[in-house]
């Protein structure tokens, strides 16, 4: 199936609906989402209304690892098999990557402020997505600093792998060093393959219920909202690149003439 | 078994030219060492010569400033052989990339690492950083140049190829440093508070480790894209 979608041609043809489909679902379910975690879910008894930027922050810090994940697995296809679809799938992820981290940073800061008394603490957690940050900066830079795509696309795919150590360390921060951010309160469930038959019990949340399932809207309208911008990033760069082509060819015909 | 013998007789040969080039040619390898003399020089200049604010801020200002002096190396560590077809030859060889990125990497940290380890316990002490740690600040500066040389290679040979590149090696090359810097800037802390320095130095060693040990792989892959 990978192999079929491999294909410039055929991915057009088969995303030609699936992007603006993609961008009306994560409207509704983010609207949905947002509503409830704003409106419906109770306020925090000990935070307050403050508690409710954790329905926007805590699913964009997954959405900042997610997307990096997702640019890692791009790049490792684009190293091993050489295929510009997996070239465009990682520069078309990146900017989307790039705002979910910065999301994620400004709602910390945000929430940070009423309840730690600070806008921003170098702790292990903070530092870490900060760098991430940079990582992703980093990247976009690469692709941009060189003149064919080709070289930029093999530069940027080492780079974004070899800054996927980063990850790891974000996601075990806080287990690793005794810091402010707070340890992962929504997990699998450690005997998650036991529970497959029922999926409600795979996710082990220390969250209450009307707290979850805002979250986990929430977190459903970022996923679908990344994989709409996505093939429509992607879409744009296979028709800029196309566009390239036929420039250049007409380039060549005047040449001729 | 050939191209096997042919690549080992010329990482070799290649460390030493590259330690002869950077010694040769007006000093060029002296000069991090005299950046990273001038960065100290200018802290008490900005924080005063309050010996105890200075002795709060040094450790933090020395390594920082290793950090930076490691990067300015970098620029030219890969890009000169590749502007003039070095690098065209040497892959011609049959020497792996793996290997060419290695011995230059490792050429240049003897070339201008080495000499930037010998003079942090100078600038330590003028830092007024206790007498006694000094040998524990060689080891430090030594582990953590080694960490910073490696991983900055990996933005020299992704960046060779690029014009002006150098703004972009530090944009690239700075995120990945924070380990190395964590763990050693903690372990000059603890030397200098008479604290136990070995956990986070033991940390800083491991940082070069992974920078050596996955260093020349993405510097010799960057390295091949470069030449193609």
């Amino acid at each position: 199936m990978i192999s079929t979608f491999a294909n410039p041609l055929k991915f057009m043809n088969a995303t030609r609906w699936v992007g603006p489909v993609l961008l009306g679902l994560a409207v509704i379910t983010l609207g949905v989402g947002i509503y409830i975690g704003l409106f419906i879910a109770p306020a925090d008894y000990r935070q307050g209304d403050a508690a409710r930027i954790m329905f926007i922050h805590v699913p964009a810090a997954m959405m900042c690892m997610g997307v990096y994940s997702f640019m890692v697995s791009a790049s490792i296809s684009s190293l091993i098999w050489k295929h510009a679809l997996a070239d465009i799938a990682g520069k078309s992820a990146a900017p989307i990557g790039t705002v979910f981290t910065a999301i994620c940073l400004i709602t910390g800061s945000l929430w940070g402020k009423p309840i730690w008394d600070t806008w921003w603490e170098w702790d292990a957690r903070l530092t870490s997505v900060l760098i991430l940050f940079f990582l992703y900066l980093g990247y976009m830079a690469i692709w941009s600093a060189f003149e064919t795509q080709q070289k930029a696309a093999r530069a940027a795919a080492i780079l974004c792998m070899v800054g996927a150590v980063n990850i790891p360390i974000i996601k075990w921060s806080v287990e690793w060093w005794t810091t402010l951010h707070q340890k992962a309160s929504i997990r699998l469930a450690d005997d998650w393959r036991e529970k497959l038959s029922k999926p409600s019990e795979i996710i082990h949340s220390e969250l209450p219920e009307p707290f979850l399932s805002p979250l986990l809207t929430v977190l459903v309208g970022y996923g679908l909202l990344f994989g709409a911008l996505v093939i429509m990033n992607m879409r744009a760069e296979i028709y800029a690149r196309r566009a390239e082509v036929l420039i250049q060819r007409r380039y060549a015909e005047e040449d001729e003439d | 078994m050939q191209k096997q013998n042919m690549a080992e007789g010329v990482l070799l040969p290649l460390f030493f030219r590259e330690l002869k080039l950077a010694w040769s040619g007006g000093g060029g390898a002296a000069l991090p060492v005299g950046f990273y003399a001038g960065a100290a020089t200018l802290t008490p200049l900005a924080l005063g010569p309050a010996t105890d604010l200075l002795q709060a801020a040094g450790p933090g200002v020395l390594f920082i400033s290793l950090a930076l002096a490691s990067l300015l190396p970098m620029e030219r560590l890969f890009q000169a052989d590749l502007e003039d077809g070095t690098l065209d030859v040497l892959a011609s060889s049959g020497a792996s990339m793996t290997g060419i990125a290695l011995s230059k990497t490792l050429a240049h940290w003897m070339a201008s690492g080495l000499p930037l380890a010998l003079v942090a316990p100078l600038l330590w002490v003028m830092l007024q950083g206790p007498g006694e740690a000094v040998l524990i600040v060689l080891g430090i500066s030594l582990l953590g140049g080694l960490a910073f040389f490696f991983i900055g290679s990996i933005g020299a040979a992704l960046t060779a190829g690029v014009r002006r590149g150098g703004l972009l090696i530090a944009l690239v090359a700075l995120p990945l440093y924070a380990p190395a810097t964590i763990f050693g800037a903690s372990a000059l802390y603890a030397a200098a508070e008479g604290r136990d320095w070995t956990g986070s130095m033991a940390l800083c060693g491991a940082c070069a480790l992974v920078a050596i040990a996955l260093g020349p792989f993405a510097s010799g892959a960057a390295l091949k894209t470069a030449l193609d």
